[in-house]
């Protein structure tokens, strides 16, 4: 079931850099690795030689009693020293390279952290979504990164470095994605529960189809058509779905939740956990508990037909 | 020989009179510094048992991907319980056991300054361990991690009462941690055999010295935290909940100025311990003592300028950032050289491979790997992508378990004819080694590979991405073999204490005062000490003609002292 998840998703390790900022982190890591390994293949040499050749032989008289010597601690001293400012330097570079000042500049994309899922507001639109975040390809993107309950953190190791998500303050990240593609995260802060659960999807655009997701986007929610869904819009006004979650152009403006405006066009559904399908959305909405332990989601303990129909009109709403 | 009168504790000691093995009721009304550092001891083995179990589970549990062996809120309050009881109630107390044991008897004294005060020490560590373990049975462990972040750690997040037994447990624990390094501090500067000089005492002593003022400093903005989220969770005041005007990040940095210079009490000791092994079983003095001082000293007062390296992911901009990247960087150098102050010492040595010698040599190379890695979290960027994935699990576990619990084995095995008077079995003990090191390292060089590869630490399960269940299973694969290496170390302990082979008092030809008295010591340590007249005064004692301090005066006497003022300096008395 979740082997399809991931089927068409780019490599998503820290060396599969899709932007210039992971490019960046990317070359110092591998002047990093290079520096690092030579000095553990020094390290295991001299302790391999030193043990082989030193060892105790029979009837050996005391070996010479060697105190120190002062030209030979200055290098063990030194070396180091100089690898060191080299890296620090190397290190305010990329700094600066990759989370420059943000300036005047003000956010493309604000995303808020919540147990356990992930609210994306477009500023300039009245565009709120969730869980599966769209992007231009090509467009340097400041987000802004917030909290709403506990700390969270940002990060798609093939877009760059993560940001922690804190209540109470505002982060900002840099990020210019080279290609069109999905790329795979998860929150990298222990968040509670479900914090395994609170996978990343970055759906990165051409600049065509960004637009048109865009405009699809900002549309109200598709009207029910048959009577099954027809039927599952009522229920959702009336048994309280409405209070935490938010369906654009209906009477539910619930904000607690993630908003479901249009939430069949999502492949995934519970944050990354599963695939937006009629079977997982029936076991979830029998009981929540069961599905993912701990959401904020209560039981209700709705009759199967009502399943089916709430099951019908979620799955319209494109 | 000429010997010279032992100091002992002005106070006089109870129960001296009576023998020392009457049973559990004279151990656990004992003051004596050896009883104590033994009971030290088997709390920390105990301990590791506890915790070893809890992470067996958690492995269990990741062993493949979406498994459903334990539910989330179990698997949260095990990982919480296996650090923070691995960090206070197993590395701490293992440490302090050696110390209160040998530190006495390394400098020549008959007990610990203050008798009563150890014991008080030992007894509060002890209760604060229960108390963390009571809350399994008071409605929930802690759930937040070992280190508790806020506003998780509020009560509207973790409603058990968990974290209050985390609170007043490690508080309880603190009190016992800090009196301990009061007594420490007072025991070696006052309580040293007359004859042996600052710049005269055997390394192990001189890191415990370090580390107690580490403590000292250290511990007071741990209990300051841990006294405010109280506050917090009972009396509902907002230190660390935004919304009441609080800050959630304030404990990040409570925390880590606390923590970060606690890796290194947990660490600095065992320098000491391997100071002190190397040199005998190389035969040599240790190359460059006074390095090894100034380089302890440098670590403990660098440690409290390096804290923010476990925030730099948390915003607070590129120069507060570099700043801390320059001193993280920085603090690596002296705990790096060490490693050739090390390898340099075995240099030219006539090396026997005990099974103490066999874990300080594989300390270098996996305290190394260790280490390295913890630099690549100094070069911020590099931070960015690898902080709180598995990588630095892989990293944490490389210096905790490649640095201070191989370092708390090799003190094990050069100790333990020591303490307990008998030898354990020799082909076991090579077993053990090998199991574990082979275990250690199946366990987290692949989770290393899995950080990169994107799974963050903490996650009960993870989604079946390429690769990341097959990397898993390998890890818990090595954990286990590490259980089974663990579950031979404690036959292998309890074997040699029933039936082992009687120990010599001085087994390793080795060069400080502890092994010139009886194994085990009697209940009162010396009557009389040898002469202490170098860093090794019981090898001088037994190779009069080659003594340290007669090279030392022949140098001295021949050309001008610029060569030779790093060593034993009898001219200091």
């Amino acid at each position: 079931m979740t082997g399809q998840l991931f089927l068409n998703i780019n490599p998503s390790s820290i060396f599969d850099a899709a932007s210039p900022q992971a490019a960046r982190i990317r070359h110092l890591t591998i002047e990093f690795i290079i520096a690092a390994s030579a000095i553990l293949i020094l390290v295991v040499i001299l302790t391999s030689f030193i043990s082989i050749k030193y060892r105790s032989k029979r009837q050996q008289e005391d070996p010479k009693q060697i105190t120190g010597n002062r030209t030979l601690e200055m290098w063990m001293v030194g070396v180091p020293l100089i690898l060191v400012i080299l890296f620090f330097f190397r290190s305010l570079a990329t700094m600066n390279a990759v989370l420059p000042d943000r300036g005047n500049h003000s956010p493309d994309i604000i995303i808020t952290g919540h147990q356990w899922f992930w609210e994306a507001v477009y500023p300039g639109t009245t565009i709120t979504t969730a869980n599966e975040i769209h992007l231009p390809v090509g467009k340097r993107i400041l987000m802004q990164l917030n909290a709403a309950d506990v700390i969270h953190d940002w990060w798609v190791p093939a877009l760059g470095g993560k940001m922690d998500m804190i209540p109470g303050m505002n982060n900002y990240l840099w990020v210019t994605i080279d290609r069109p593609g999905i790329y795979e995260g998860a929150c990298s802060e222990f968040c509670g529960q479900q914090h395994a659960w609170m996978r990343i999807r970055v759906v990165a655009e051409s600049p065509g189809d960004y637009t048109l997701w865009l405009r699809q986007e900002a549309a109200g929610a598709h009207v029910p058509q048959d009577t099954l869904a027809r039927a599952g819009a009522v229920l959702f006004l009336e048994s309280t779905c409405s209070s935490c979650h938010c369906v654009k152009g209906t009477a539910a403006a619930g904000l607690t939740g993630p908003d479901l405006t249009h939430f069949g066009s999502r492949q995934t559904m519970l944050t990354g956990m599963m695939a937006n399908d009629s079977v997982n959305l029936g076991r979830w909405l029998t009981d929540p508990q069961q599905v993912k332990p701990g959401a904020h989601m209560p039981r209700f303990i709705f009759a199967k037909d009502s399943i089916r129909a709430l099951t019908a009109y979620l799955e319209q709403l494109k | 020989m000429d010997t010279i009168l032992v100091p002992e504790p002005e106070e006089s000691l109870p129960n001296l009179s009576v023998s020392n093995d009457q049973g559990i009721l004279q151990w656990i009304s004992s003051v004596d510094h050896k009883q104590i550092g033994i009971m030290y001891l088997w709390l920390s083995v105990l301990f590791l048992v506890v915790a070893g179990i809890e992470i067996l589970l958690v492995r269990l549990q990741l062993a493949i991907p979406n498994n459903h062996f334990l539910a989330p809120e179990v698997y949260n309050q095990l990982f919480t319980m296996h650090g923070t009881t691995m960090i206070f109630f197993v590395a701490m107390p293992a440490i302090f056991g050696f110390t209160t044991y040998f530190v006495p008897l390394m400098i020549g004294a008959n007990d610990m300054a203050f008798p009563r005060l150890n014991a008080f020490s030992f007894w509060t560590t002890f209760f604060g361990g229960s108390l963390l373990y009571f809350s399994f049975i008071a409605g929930g462990a802690p759930d937040a991690g070992w280190f508790n972040y806020a506003p998780l750690n509020e009560y509207n997040y973790s409603s058990s009462p968990g974290i209050d037994y985390y609170c007043a447990g490690l508080l309880f624990a603190g009190i016992g941690t800090v009196t301990a390094s009061i007594n420490f501090v007072v025991t070696i500067l006052h309580y040293r055999v007359p004859a042996m000089s600052l710049k005269q005492m055997p390394l192990f002593v001189w890191m415990i010295l370090i580390n107690s003022f580490l403590i000292l400093a250290a511990f007071p903005s741990l209990n300051a935290a841990l006294a405010m989220l109280l506050l917090d969770r009972q009396l509902h005041a907002h230190f660390f909940s935004a919304a009441g005007g609080g800050s959630a990040i304030l404990w990040q940095h409570l925390f880590w100025l606390f923590g970060h210079p606690e890796v290194y009490i947990v660490i600095l000791p065992i320098f000491g311990i391997f100071s002190e092994v190397f040199p005998v079983f190389s035969r040599k003095p240790i190359f460059g003592y006074s390095m090894v001082i100034g380089s302890g000293i440098a670590i403990a007062l660098l440690a409290f300028g390096v804290w923010v390296h476990h925030m730099f992911a948390t915003g607070l901009g590129n120069t507060v950032n570099g700043f801390f990247a320059a001193s993280s960087l920085l603090i690596g150098i002296p705990t790096g050289v060490k490693i050739f102050n090390w390898l340099a010492t075995m240099h030219g040595g006539a090396i026997r491979f005990s099974v103490s010698m066999l874990f300080a040599i594989a300390f270098l190379i996996e305290f190394t790997i260790g280490g390295l890695s913890g630099i690549s979290f100094a070069i911020v960027p590099i931070d960015w992508q690898l902080t709180d994935t598995y990588y630095v699990v892989a990293h944490l576990h490389f210096v905790f378990i490649g640095g201070t619990l191989f370092g708390l084995l090799s003190g094990l095995f050069y100790w333990f004819p020591k303490m307990s008077g008998r030898v354990p079995d020799q082909r076991l003990s090579r077993w053990f080694f090998w199991l574990f090191v082979a275990g250690f390292n199946i366990t987290f060089l692949v989770q290393h590979a899995l950080g990169a590869m994107g799974m963050p630490r903490r996650v009960y399960t993870y989604p079946n991405l390429p690769g990341w269940g097959v990397l898993n299973l390998i890890s818990t694969i090595g954990a286990f073999l590490m259980a089974g290496a663990v579950g031979l170390l404690v036959y292998i302990l309890v074997r040699a204490l029933n039936k082992g082979a009687i120990a010599a008092s001085d087994p390793w030809d080795a060069n400080t005062l502890e092994w010139t008295t009886t194994s085990p010591p009697g209940l009162k340590n010396f009557d009389r000490v040898i002469p202490v007249k170098s860093t090794r005064p019981f090898r001088d004692y037994k190779r009069p003609e080659d003594a340290d301090w007669k090279r030392q005066e022949a140098a001295y006497t021949e050309k001008p002292p610029d060569i030779d003022i790093t060593q034993n300096n009898s001219h200091g008395e």
